[in-house]
């Protein structure tokens, strides 16, 4: 789809909008509807429309199947590795206050952000793996 | 860090799972899955131990106190179940190594594990919390990694076998995600014991009603009780034998886990099974499941096939246990759910042991392999008695707590089907050993070795267990009468 | 009248569950069953959020003057379910594309004819 130039246009205006979209969904999850899972594939989405319009190529360029398959097992890490820290700061599993003074904003911060970058990658993983199917047939 | 050790029974697997991931060499990652399933196995030992001493426990997490927050509620019961699935999780990973290179493909072999480890925290998720969306969360989470698991199989019929388990096992899922809405609906929480409480007011009402119905179809759907079980005996064949071995033992009797918890002690007993006629219902699906299956069982060319179908009849046993709701029934099909679980990962072992030496289960292939592997057959001879009931076995102890709840309530045909349907058991257990031992090795087989010792050593610790079991029956069953009545003196809708 | 036209969320998830079950059981087709998988699961969805709305609330975030708020609870259960329902459509996909690939069709029937003949 690179030969049409409307499309190529367009993409290349909308996709830091929707990136941008993403981190804003994410960081406001705590004050409206939002949060992990949403941002996650928004995320996903505007990688998957530079993919779609520039090539798996391109978009394997820009954000590496090495790099979301690891991002898998990074953001669980993350979110059982919150849980674990209030563990051992003295709280119960998952427990926000332990996590010191403003504890529950940082906490469920770190939480959402792990759930962002598990979401994100499985769903690049996902396409990535289906068009790579076409690819070699 | 002893006070902790309720969250850390699901979290270290789920921990462990993601690190797997990371880790691609191959070595390593076994190592660590025998560790932390070792650990596993051990915390919840830790686990029966404190309830022993200080009755149930209850952890909150987050610091959120139920009912505003999620629960992990440990009694009797739980302690149980979560000895034998992170027992069974534990023993068929020791006994894995070489089956998994045989059948596993090489690229596969990092995220079998990971699936492995998803799997056990789920199934240890589901047994001990004490919030119902997250029976729900955790039921999904073991099923979708058990799917994975089950299409790693060498033929490809697995796929088929594993896409009819996805469908079928998340229609049950949501049927049990609308019977939970319902009660949502209807109670306003989501705490198991606080709904016991709230729903003194609300069970007359045809919302809860037809809650009831969707749980119990969902569950029987997760749990292959007949006329559910269509996705079992294509599942358990074409699965590797460490996930067959694996999911055998552990996932329907956690789901008969989840009826009883559902049933009795959400619900309560003079619900369950006095107004409603689940009583009645499981008991004529159980007497089915029992004879159908059993009779299916002895036609089957297939040794995985055959003991499929064995495991649809057994758990037809444990649920005429539940289905009699006197103390003595209830021990009876709580304590077969242990015992079964241990020998049908044993006897799945020991076909994945014959795998190992001639690549096949059909019964025409194993022609004379007694002889050749005396050690692998005699843990199957064991696994077969126990599924008769021999005395010394422990299929004897649930049978003998069975027959007993029959004559005390006074279903004197229902005692006489449960002897009738062993009988029936003899025939599919006798074939396979007279094949086995009695008929000469089909021509062009060389000479079979016996199993590797890494293998046999985790069957014969299983075997051991059985037969312990039987000969000292006050260990699972003591434990099963502790909770039968726990479980009959809880529950709200009276 | 009312009871019928008020309950009118409850009408469409009805439809869109028995719509769902039957695509499941009907069709043949491997792809067309989870579609009927997906609005089976999408009619629960509904079902949830509509228990979460009280009339005359507001959005569920602590504001001045408002003293009725709506019941954030099923929102975020639905969530949750979601990603589950997300989850089991990727594995179901993953699995049919592997299908695809060994057998060499997506026909349920045409499947069960290749395995009955070996």
């Amino acid at each position: 789809m690179k030969n049409h130039v409307i499309l190529r246009f367009v993409t290349k205006l909308l996709i830091p909008h929707i990136l941008l979209y993403a981190f804003y969904v994410q960081w406001h999850g705590d004050f409206g509807p939002g949060g992990g899972f949403q941002a996650g594939v928004i995320f996903a989405a505007a990688i998957v429309l530079y993919g779609l319009i520039f090539g798996l190529q391109a978009a394997e360029r820009a954000i590496r199947p090495g790099l979301v398959q690891s991002g898998v097992a990074l953001g669980l890490l993350l979110y059982i590795g919150v849980g674990i820290a209030s563990m051992l700061l003295g709280g119960e599993f998952l427990d926000y206050d332990a996590l010191g003074h403003d504890g529950q904003h940082h906490g469920i911060l770190l939480v959402e952000t792990g759930v962002f970058i598990t979401v994100a990658s499985v769903m690049i993983t996902v396409f990535y793996s289906f068009a790579e199917l076409i690819r070699r047939q | 860090m002893f006070e902790h050790l309720a969250p850390l029974q699901v979290v270290l697997p789920l921990l462990a799972s993601p690190v797997c991931a990371l880790i691609r060499h191959r070595r390593t990652v076994h190592m660590l899955t025998l560790l932390v399933t070792s650990l596993t196995f051990g915390i919840s030992l830790m686990l029966s131990a404190q309830v022993a001493e200080g009755g149930v426990i209850a952890y909150a997490l987050g610091g959120w106190a139920a009912p505003v927050g999620i629960e992990y509620r440990i009694d009797a019961l739980t302690v149980l179940v979560l000895m034998i699935v992170s027992g069974i999780g534990a023993a068929v990973m020791w006994y894995s190594h070489e089956s998994l290179d045989i059948e596993i493909p090489y690229d596969q072999y990092s995220r079998f594990h990971v699936m492995y480890l998803l799997s056990l925290s789920g199934l240890l998720g589901i047994v001990i919390t004490g919030d119902l969306f997250n029976v729900f969360v955790f039921l999904e989470i073991s099923a979708l990694s058990s799917y994975v698991l089950i299409s790693l199989g060498r033929d490809r019929r697995a796929l088929a076998a594993a896409y009819q388990y996805l469908i079928m096992g998340t229609i049950g899922a949501t049927f049990i995600l609308i019977g939970i809405g319902l009660m949502y609906m209807m109670t306003g929480t989501l705490n198991m014991a606080d709904m016991a409480v709230r729903l003194r007011g609300v069970a007359e009402t045809r919302t809860v009603l037809a809650a009831f119905g969707f749980l119990t179809i969902g569950i029987g759907i997760k749990m292959a009780l007949f006329p559910f079980h269509l996705w079992l005996p294509n599942a358990y064949t074409y699965a590797p034998s460490v996930v067959t071995a694996f999911l055998a033992g552990t996932a329907t009797k956690v789901a008969v886990y989840v009826l009883l918890r559902f049933s009795l002690s959400v619900y309560g007993v003079e619900f369950s099974f006095e107004r409603m006629p689940l009583s009645t219902v499981l008991m004529v699906l159980a007497l089915v499941a029992m004879f159908s299956a059993s009779l299916v069982a002895i036609f089957q060319q297939d040794v995985k096939r055959l003991l499929a179908y064995s495991s649809v009849a057994q758990i037809g046993y444990m649920v005429l246990g539940i289905s009699f709701a006197s103390v003595l029934g209830l021990t009876g099909g709580i304590v077969h759910m242990a015992n079964h679980a241990v020998m049908k990962a044993m006897l799945f072992c020991a076909l994945g042991c014959v795998v190992a030496r001639i690549g096949s289960t059909h019964i025409d292939d194993m022609r004379g392999i007694g002889k050749d592997m005396p050690l692998t057959m005699g843990a199957f001879v064991v696994g077969g008695v126990g599924l008769i009931g021999v005395p010394g076995t422990a299929g004897f102890i649930s049978k003998w707590y069975l027959v007993q709840a029959a004559l005390a309530g006074g279903y004197w045909p229902i005692a006489a089907l449960i002897l009738a349907s062993s009988l029936l058991a003899v025939v599919y257990v006798w074939r396979v050993v007279e094949v086995a031992w009695f008929e000469a090795p089909p021509p062009g087989r060389g000479k079979v070795r016996e199993a590797p010792l890494s293998m046999l050593v985790p069957m014969w610790l299983l075997v051991v267990a059985t037969v312990w079991f039987g000969v000292d029956g006050e260990l699972t069953s003591g434990l099963a009468r502790r909770a039968a009545e726990a479980l009959l003196g809880s529950g709200g809708a009276a | 009248m009312t009871d019928v036209l008020g309950l009118f969320n409850y009408w469409i998830v009805i439809v869109l569950m028995m719509t769902g079950f039957y695509i499941v059981i009907a069709r043949h087709n491997l792809i067309k069953k989870l579609i009927g998988l997906s609005v089976f699961q999408v009619s629960v969805f509904l079902l949830y959020i509509t228990i979460g709305v009280i009339e005359g609330g507001t959005a569920p975030i602590v504001a001045e003057g408002y003293a009725v708020y709506s019941n954030p609870l099923p929102s975020v259960l639905i969530l949750t379910a979601i990603v589950v329902g997300v989850a089991t459509i990727a594995v179901g996909l993953a699995l049919v594309v592997r299908i695809q690939e060994e057998y060499g069709t997506i026909e349920e029937d045409e499947i069960q004819a290749q395995d009955h003949k070996a």
